[in-house]
């Protein structure tokens, strides 16, 4: 039943945006250890904006997020059936490149990690595993990065230090440069400021917002009034099964099904 | 249960703690003990820097040079041996394979298995291949047969130092578009300071294996010159004077052992250091 509605939805949406789509989702079911985590999804996520996933705990939202860059792969036993397209490429494509695939996605976890290396080593890793050798290349494109995320009047004169010496809102933000620096078309934030205060909170949903120009965005969060913050697109996500899919304000304000309102309202979570 | 049961509870388990903590303690200070009021009187520049004279097993005279270079020979190699091939096993199973793998299962089990295996069994295989193989008890049978003892303990150990590798960290690379290698590389630079007491504990059991070695290794009063020649060990050359029926003889055996002790201090304070200084740049 749900299924439908969410498909309805998601179609309207697309008609109502009059974006490209930049990732389509279409009848995607996957099943982890035998265990059904996505039904049947249909999902068109237009280009530059975006789409926060929301949905109780345990209804499959990481698990989403995580099939759009096939970091499920090496999960225990996975089952896919449908398919995901980027850019109108099919990501399970046989003759697909997982590592290419990866690297035009940049992913924001829950907790900042950085690499156990120095700052500017973090945020060149990228560049350098696809290829970049050039010394003042590597150097701009640091500064670049660390720019564009707010650090680089913060970091500049200890470039060479541990990242862990770095605070964890500033960990984060050296992620996100470090997500960046490979230069993907999409970051994709799996409760990405879940861990941090909420100055770093809102420092980090600024950079998003800003960043919204030149990238798609799909987030993760649990906290609604972060989705409301942040995003244009909401994907309420219920069992495994898009419930609604709609503009930011549609779905907070005037939802449309039933399970979507009492999730609103807070009688489910 | 009332808060005072409770408390009861509390104060009699610290206590059973507190009696272990002094009976293994005092156990390890007894043998330490033992060892220096036995091996000191009989330790002698002459026991560190010469080959024994008049036989190793009634001889008075002389040193155990020849077993002291024979033990770091072996024990060296076999660790380095165990660790280029311990760690691409263990970095295989953990980056490479599938936790449901059948392979990755079999592999834990027959680790495990081979960890707790006597080194005598090591020793006897080791030397029936050698008879099969036509090679004579000397330094290499013997580096190969620790090698084989010493590897389960290197990819159990480094194993246990993956699984405690934050899943997101290994997640987050792989988004980066890096291959398997690439990650384990990350993996590697996150377990180095680890990668030290893996070592360490290898060397540990490499230097005083005494049933390995015995049907392998062979035994001389000569230096260790050539790898396909018998070459000694310290803990043969302790098992051989201990069983001498001479009262000084077997007083160079606690020498002896007192010496195979400070060379694992020695190693066992370098690994910390240089353990230390891994973690001050680490994450």
């Amino acid at each position: 039943m749900y299924k439908s509605i969410g498909v309805e939805a998601e179609k309207t949406q697309t008609i109502n945006t009059q974006l490209p789509a930049h990732i389509e989702v279409k009848d995607l079911n996957l099943w982890l250890d035998n265990k059904h985590i996505l039904k049947n999804i249909n999902v068109s996520i237009p280009k530059h904006s975006i789409i926060s996933i929301i949905g109780p705990s345990g209804c499959g939202k990481s698990t989403l997020l995580k099939t759009l860059n096939r970091l499920l792969d090496d999960s225990a036993v996975i089952q896919l059936e449908g398919s995901v397209l980027v850019a109108g490429e099919d990501i399970y494509a046989k003759d697909a490149e997982v590592t290419t695939i990866r690297k035009r996605m940049g992913l924001l976890s829950q907790r900042p990690f950085p690499l156990p290396m120095s700052i500017f080593d973090n945020v060149a890793y990228g560049p350098k595993i696809h290829g970049e050798r050039n010394k003042k290349i590597l150097e701009q494109i640091v500064h670049e990065q660390l720019v564009n995320v707010g650090l680089w009047n913060e970091v500049k004169d200890r470039l060479h230090s541990s990242a862990s010496l770095l605070s964890i809102g500033q960990q984060q933000r050296l992620c996100l440069a470090r997500g960046l620096a490979v230069k993907p078309e999409i970051i994709l934030g799996d409760e990405s400021t879940s861990a941090l205060d909420p100055i770093s909170t809102q420092t980090i949903e600024n950079l998003l917002i800003s960043l919204k120009d030149d990238y798609t965005i799909v987030l993760v969060t649990h906290i609604l009034r972060q989705a409301r913050r942040v995003s244009d697109y909401i994907l309420f996500l219920y069992d495994g099964e898009v419930i609604e899919f709609g503009k930011t304000e549609d779905i907070l304000l005037n939802p449309k099904q039933e399970l979507t309102q009492k999730y609103v309202k807070g009688f489910i979570s | 249960m009332s808060t005072a049961k409770r408390l009861r509870k509390e104060k009699i388990a610290k206590w059973i703690m507190r009696l272990s903590v002094l009976v293994i303690s005092s156990s390890l200070l007894l043998i330490i003990g033992t060892v220096l009021c036995k091996g000191l009187p009989y330790l002698s520049w002459e026991m560190i820097s010469q080959s024994p004279k008049g036989g190793f097993y009634i001889g008075k005279e002389g040193g155990v040079l020849n077993a002291i270079a024979g033990s770091l020979y072996l024990a060296t190699a076999s660790t380095i041996l165990a660790t280029c091939i311990g760690v691409p096993i263990a970095i295989y199973l953990h980056v490479y394979t599938r936790p449901t793998s059948l392979l990755k299962r079999f592999s834990k089990f027959l680790f495990d298995v081979l960890f707790g295996m006597p080194s005598i069994v090591y020793g006897a295989i080791a030397f029936s291949i050698m008879i099969w193989l036509g090679i004579r008890a000397s330094l290499l049978g013997g580096i190969i047969t620790v090698t084989l003892l010493t590897l389960p303990i290197v990819v159990r150990t480094i194993s246990e130092l993956l699984h405690t590798v934050p899943s997101d960290l290994q997640q987050i690379t792989t988004s980066l578009g890096a291959t398997k290698l690439e990650v384990a590389k990350i993996l590697v630079l996150y377990i180095k300071p680890g990668l030290f007491t893996a070592t360490l504990l290898a060397f540990g059991r490499a230097v005083g294996d005494v049933a390995g070695v015995l049907l392998t290794t062979g035994f001389t009063d000569n230096m260790p010159l050539y790898i396909d020649e018998p070459a000694a060990t310290l803990p043969l050359a302790i098992f051989f004077q201990l069983t001498s029926p001479i009262p000084e003889v077997q007083g160079r055996a606690y020498a002896s052992g007192l010496l195979l002790t400070l060379i694992i201090l020695i190693v066992v304070i370098c690994t910390n250091l240089l353990a230390s200084k891994q973690k001050k740049h680490k994450l």
